[in-house]
Order: C-alpha cells, then structure tokens, then sequence
C-alpha cells in the first residue's frame, strides 16, 4: 500500500475507446500493490468496469500495456491470465451443482479428482456453505450464489480477484454482512482485490485504497480516510460522502489555507484544494457533521461564522439533520448527535452555524 | 370434555373444507364448461376419426356376414388338413347366398389382401356353383376350383373370421399366420414393410442429423447477434414457413432438374461435364426435407440459446477454461434441452413425409406414409394402410416417450 511495495499490477498509460472518438479511459497510470485491496470507485460511465475488464482480458486496451507481477498481459486471452472475477449475476452454471462450480476451474487445470474435493470442499467452508456442494445453484438465495460465485474464484488461488459490483443484486442488510465477509476473507488469505462499485459508503467500508474515476481518469487515489477528509477536488468530495457547498471568491491565499469571500461579504478560510489563484471563483466545502450549530445573535458571530434560520429538523434516532437557510438563499445541512441537539432547535429559529477552518475545503468549480 | 372439543374442532375443519371445495369448484367448473365447446370439437374433428380410421387395422368385419356357415363350420378346424364334408357343403350354402343376395365381392376383396388370387376363385366358384349338382358337395367345389385344395385358402377364410384381427398388423411387420396360426415371415419377394420402416427411420435419422449439424451454429449466430441482425436472421428462416410444403418441394424439382439451376451452374463452374441426374434420388430427398425441417431446429436451439447469459462464456474463460472448453463445458450443456427438442420435432415430422419423397425420390425413397396413401387409395386396403398408420404411431409414441424418460419434458423451454 504504501509507495515502493510490491507490485502486483501496473497500468501504464492505458487507454480505451470503442469508437475511436470518445475515450472509456484516457490514460490510466495505477500501480497496485500485492496484498492490498482496492476499489475502482465512479458514476456509471466513468470507466472503472471498462478498466476492471481490461485487467480481466475481456476489453483489450487501444494504447498503453497492463503487467501483471511485471509480465504484460494487455493481449493475453482471459484464459491464460489466472486472474478469478466475480461478476454482479454471479454467472453460475445452471447445469452445473455448486460442489462442480466451484471445482470447475480446478478441473479445466487437469487437477485430479481427490486433490478437488478436498480444495473445494475447504472453499465452501471459507464462505460458510460447507454443506451445500451437492445443491443446485438455483436452490441458493442471491447472498450464497455470490459466496459461490466467490469460492469459485478463488478456489484455484489466483494472485488477483476481480469484483465487478458483486454485491449490487443484493437487499441492504444482505450487502452491508457481505462487504464484511469478503473483507475478512481479504485479510485471511491475503490475496489481491481489486473491487468495482459505484456506492461510495461500500467503498469506504471495504478498501485500503479507492480510485475515484470520473470520465475515464482517476480524479484521486487515496486512503478512505484521506479521501474522504481531504478530497482532491469538488467531484470528489461531492461523491464521497455528503457535502456543502458555499461558492465564493478566493480572497487570500496564506501557505494551505485559503480565504473565500461569499456573495455577502463574509470571509471563510478553509484549506486550500484546488482552488485558484486571488480573485479566482471557489467553492467553499463542509462536511455536514462538521458544522456546529449555536443559539447565538447574528452580530456577536465569531470566525469561520454564519447567520441561518432553522428550515427544518428531521430526528433520526442517533443524530439530528438540521435544514438551515443562509442570509443569501443557500441551504446547507448539519449533522448533529441527538444528545447534543440543543433545545431552541425548531424551524424559524434563528441561529449562527460554524465550523474549523481545516474542516473546510477550497475547491476551484 | 377434551375428546368432545376434538369432535368439535374436526367437525368445523370438515366444514371448512367443505367450504373451501365448495369455493374452489366454481371457478373450476365454470372454466370446464368454456373449453368444453373446444374439447367436443377436438373429440370428433380429430380423436374420433383418427380413432376409427387406426381401428380398421384391427377390425375385420367383411367375410363373417358373408360365409357364416362356412365360419361356423370351420369352428375347431386345426387347419393341418382339409376341412371335412360339411365344410364344403356350408360354403357351398354361403356362396350360393351370398351370390344372390350380391354381398360375394366384399367378402372375396377382404380374401383377396390375404391371398392374392383368391377374389377371383371365390367369384368363379360361386358362379359355378350355384347351379344344383349331385353328389358330395367337397368334389363339386374341387371341380369349381382348385385353389380350394389347398388347405392355405381355408385358413385365409378362418383368419377373416373376425371381428378383430391381427392379420393386417402382422402383414405390415413381413409377417402372416399359416392355416394352423403359426407366425410366420412371408416370403422374401413379399417382403417390403420391414424396408421401409428401416429405411424410413435412417432418412429422418439422417435428416434430423444435418439438420441438427446445420441448425445448431445458424441458431448461435441469431442468439448472439445483434438484436437488429438477429430480426433479419430470424425472418430468413421463418420464410419457407409462408408457403406451403407443395411449393417448397416443387422449387426444389426445379433448381434440380436436369435443365435447372443447379445443373447449369455446375456445368457452368466444370464440376461436371453433363447435366447430372440430381432428382428421383436419396440425394433430393434429404435436401428438400434439411430444408423443410431447418426451422423446426432453429427456433427451439434458439429459444434455448437466448437463455444463456453471455457473461458465462466470459466466467468460464476467467476460471481458466479455453474456449472450446468454455463451449463443451458451459454453452453446450445448457443447449441440450433445444438439442432434445429440436431432434424431435424434426424427426417425428420427417417420419411422417409424404409429399418430398414422393415428388423427389425414386422409388427406393419412399417412406412409410407413401405406403399408407397407397393403400388407402390405389388398392382400397384400408386395413393394411390403418396398421401401418398404427405401428408408426406407435413407433412415434415410442420415441416421444423415450425422450421423456431420458431428457424430460420440464427440460424444453421454450419462449
């Protein structure tokens, strides 16, 4: 995970177009770690299955070569390439029993029949079915096919296991027990993911890193932790996770912080992103848990401070959302714990909303 | 008290089945009831006569009115030697009866498919038998004709005894019964039946083959082009479906002939030097049959093919399998219910041409159904022509059911 470990694949400057006039992915550099797992996170269309596919054999890339543990597959058959892929229908053989699935790609390497009973049978058990090798695939509810489908690909103990999506035919509380259990089996057996979805919360359970594409580039590479705390730019910090925004002017610019002045006047500092230079428009982005908001008279507000009415307050159990409508018309929203929701809380209120300056970001738009 | 709230309790569950048929019959009724006008129609446009005609393979209701004495005489004639004195004078009696009352020619036609010849000896014998003679009636009617000498023309008239008979469906298997009603295989020039089932099998055998082999990739290439591709595709093979079977199989006369297309453009391309004989063969046969039959394999392959998520193909390469494993293994098991299907629907319908071989093939060519029409029609021996229809029935039957026992019908999918 960390620059200079072991390498397992590298993108170098990959490219894809299907009709030769608009780019799927327009040159892609990714360096990805043995070990590590990592989701290829975006809105539909920004390229991250048609990546995920080219790291499988099913796109070819129109430039650029992929190398697995330095040897370049880019024009080497899916076949040939031992990489497992877990497909969001799970593509289980309906002809098939789950027990000759699973085993399936044990047998086409010519893997001797006692050799597969015993590693299938320790598959099964590793995504909990132990028992369920002689049941048809259509016998299973969607969460054990996808264990199938799971086991399936990673019974011939491939270095790298593609995942297109594969939880999303899946109910909430079914995909939220999932995410954990490939998680676990991550950790466990320390094999290499390589993880597609477009649910940003999934993202951030799951990975040790997340590239956020966005029309076929990646916008950041990062850490959960970092991506969410210190996105790179507006896209990001709109995508993952939730977020205000104020739009302003750059005012000042002082090292990694950044002075925005609003319609109205009022200046906010934040850290700098990629906002441009003095004079330049800027939007102004905070984290709706990290707004504070006081019972306090317009005129006696401190830094970082702004004057709102209470729109709305909507009661969720462990915390509060609070609705609030700025001087000028903007709406923003607050996170707040139920235990520290204060009791003058009630719409029409007026109110003084804050916040740290380093909880804010400058975004050039 | 318990064993009273148990009586209770079973009595209202009794009730409230009761209520529950009562509330399911309604409906169930009421549907009977609408498709009863269908079923009726069904029953006699299409059960009853199909039922009447195969009955006539096993009926033999014309010789017992006509020579009941004769019959009644025969009664315990082991049929090993010539029947005694009454025999004669009983048949005597019946023809003499039958003559006049001019019921002898349906009678002596029934004779005439066991024996060939023995119309004309019944005819002949009743014409000149029915003047008064003296002495034993057994010289009289040796003297009318000889056939009755021989103990064989007694037996044919204790076969036809009736009402029911194995004789037409013995006679449709190469088979007879001697006088004594021994089984036996008729004689090797007689012999045509057991041909032509063996020779009807091997075509539609053959054709559900190359129509399976042809079949098979055209059916792939519609489930997996392009849906606008796939329509064009599809309207190519439902076409021969808008004319009718005639035209199909005289178009191919056509490009066949000796002056036709097919001839030309060999000769024309130097495959051949002269014009070949391309119909009244095996040859034109089996191709205007593939070419009739193509759409009865494509669309249940196809229907069958359409099902198969693409993706498995790509999941199987992903696990490793080359792409003929990825075929054998993933694409062509899931196919083998349209196989199944498509297998049959062709060769029970190639089994039951008429018309192609008919009008293409030679005389070696001709299948079964040809022999029912012939029967039925030229030589009015509807029996016969009733126990070959019978014994192909059977053997369809026979293989409908094997398909259902290996294959299962749950199997075909279709939509």
């Amino acid at each position: 995970m960390a620059a200079g470990s072991d390498t397992l694949v590298r993108f170098q400057g990959v490219e894809k177009s299907y009709d030769g006039v608009r780019f799927a992915v327009r040159h892609l550099d990714l360096d990805i770690a043995r070990g590590e797992f990592l989701t290829l996170l975006g809105p539909s269309g920004s390229g991250k299955t048609t990546t995920l596919m080219m790291l499988a054999g099913f796109e070819q890339p129109t430039a650029g070569e992929i190398l697995l543990e330095g040897r370049p597959i880019a024009r080497l058959p899916p076949h040939k390439r031992g990489i497992g892929v877990v497909f969001q229908s799970y593509a289980l053989f309906p002809h098939m029993t789950v027990g000759e699935n699973v085993g399936f790609p044990l047998s086409v390497r010519g893997i001797g029949r006692a050799e597969r009973d015993r590693r299938v049978a320790r598959a099964l058990d590793m995504v909990r079915l132990p028992d369920y090798g002689a049941r048809r695939p259509s016998q299973l509810s969607g969460g054990q096919q996808q264990r199938v489908a799971l086991a399936r690909a990673l019974v011939f103990e491939p270095p790298l296991v593609l995942l297109d999506e594969p939880l999303g035919a899946l109910d909430k509380q079914l995909r939220e027990e999932m995410q954990l259990e490939i998680r676990h089996i991550h950790e466990r057996l320390g094999v290499t993911m390589v993880y597609v979805t477009h649910d940003q919360s999934e993202a951030l359970t799951m990975s040790d890193r997340i590239a956020v594409f966005r029309d076929g580039a990646i916008r950041q590479l990062d850490t959960p932790q970092a991506l969410y705390e210190r996105p790179a730019d507006a896209f990001v910090a709109g995508f993952v996770g939730e977020n205000n925004r104020l739009a302003g002017r750059v005012a000042e610019r002082d090292g990694d912080m950044a002075a925005i002045v609003l319609a109205d006047g009022r200046r906010l500092w934040a850290r700098r992103a990629d906002a441009g230079a003095e004079g330049s428009p800027a939007i102004l982005s905070v984290r709706p848990e990290r707004i504070a908001v006081a019972a306090a008279a317009a005129d006696d507000l401190g830094e970082n401070a702004l004057a709102a009415t209470v729109a709305e307050v909507i009661y969720l159990g462990d915390h509060v959302r609070v609705r609030l409508s700025l001087a000028d018309g903007a709406e923003i929203t607050a996170k707040r714990p139920a235990s520290a929701a204060m009791a003058g809380l009630v719409p029409g209120a007026a109110v003084a909303v804050a916040w740290q300056p380093e909880h804010a970001v400058a975004f050039a738009p | 008290m318990a064993h009273v709230a148990a009586i209770e309790t079973g009595k209202a569950a009794a009730a409230l089945m009761r209520r529950a048929r009562k509330a399911g019959h309604g409906p169930k009724i009421s549907a009977a009831l609408l498709v009863a006008p269908l079923l009726l129609f069904v029953l006699i446009a299409f059960a009853a006569p199909i039922g009447s005609m195969l009955m006539r393979g096993v009926a033999d209701p014309e010789v017992a009115p006509v020579l009941p004495r004769t019959l009644a005489a025969l009664q315990g004639w082991n049929g090993t030697a010539l029947p005694d004195e009454p025999a004669f004078a009983a048949l005597v009696e019946d023809l003499r009866t039958a003559r006049a009352a001019g019921t002898l020619p349906l009678a002596a036609g029934r004779l005439n498919h066991d024996t060939a010849g023995l119309r004309t000896t019944l005819v002949a014998s009743g014409r000149r038998l029915a003047a008064p003679f003296e002495g034993s009636a057994r010289e009289a009617v040796l003297r009318a004709d000889a056939a009755w000498g021989n103990v064989e023309t007694w037996g044919a008239i204790a076969r036809a005894r009736g009402p029911y008979t194995d004789f037409f469906l013995l006679a449709a298997l190469d088979l007879k019964r001697d006088a004594a009603g021994t089984i036996l295989p008729v004689a090797e020039e007689q012999a045509v039946f057991r041909i032509v089932f063996v020779r009807s099998f091997w075509i539609a055998g053959m054709v559900t083959v190359i129509t399976l082999l042809a079949g098979y990739p055209l059916a792939a290439l519609i489930a997996t082009a392009r849906p606008a591709v796939a329509a064009v595709l599809l309207f190519a093979v439902l076409l021969p479906f808008w004319t009718s079977l005639l035209v199909r199989t005289a178009s191919w006369m056509v490009l066949l002939a000796r002056e036709g297309v097919v001839n030309h453009a060999l000769v024309a391309l130097g495959i051949f030097g002269a014009p070949q004989q391309l119909l009244f063969n095996r040859f034109a046969v089996v191709i205007a049959m593939v070419h009739i039959l193509l759409p009865f394999m494509v669309l249940p392959l196809y229907a069958v093919m359409r099902q198969i998520p693409p993706l498995h193909l790509r999941a199987a390469a992903s696990l490793g399998a080359h792409p003929a494993a990825a075929f054998r293994r993933v694409w062509l098991p899931q196919t083998l219910p349209g196989i199944g299907a498509g297998c049959l629907m062709v060769f029970i319908q190639a089994l039951g041409f008429y018309i192609t071989p008919a009008l293409l093939g030679g005389g070696a060519d001709q299948m079964l159904p040809y022999f029912i029409g012939f029967y039925a029609n030229q030589t009015v021996n509807w029996g016969l022509a009733a126990a070959l229809s019978l014994i192909l029935l059977a053997a369809t039957v026979l293989i409908v059911g094997l398909y259902g026992r290996l294959v299962g019908f749950s199997a075909v999918r279709t939509s």
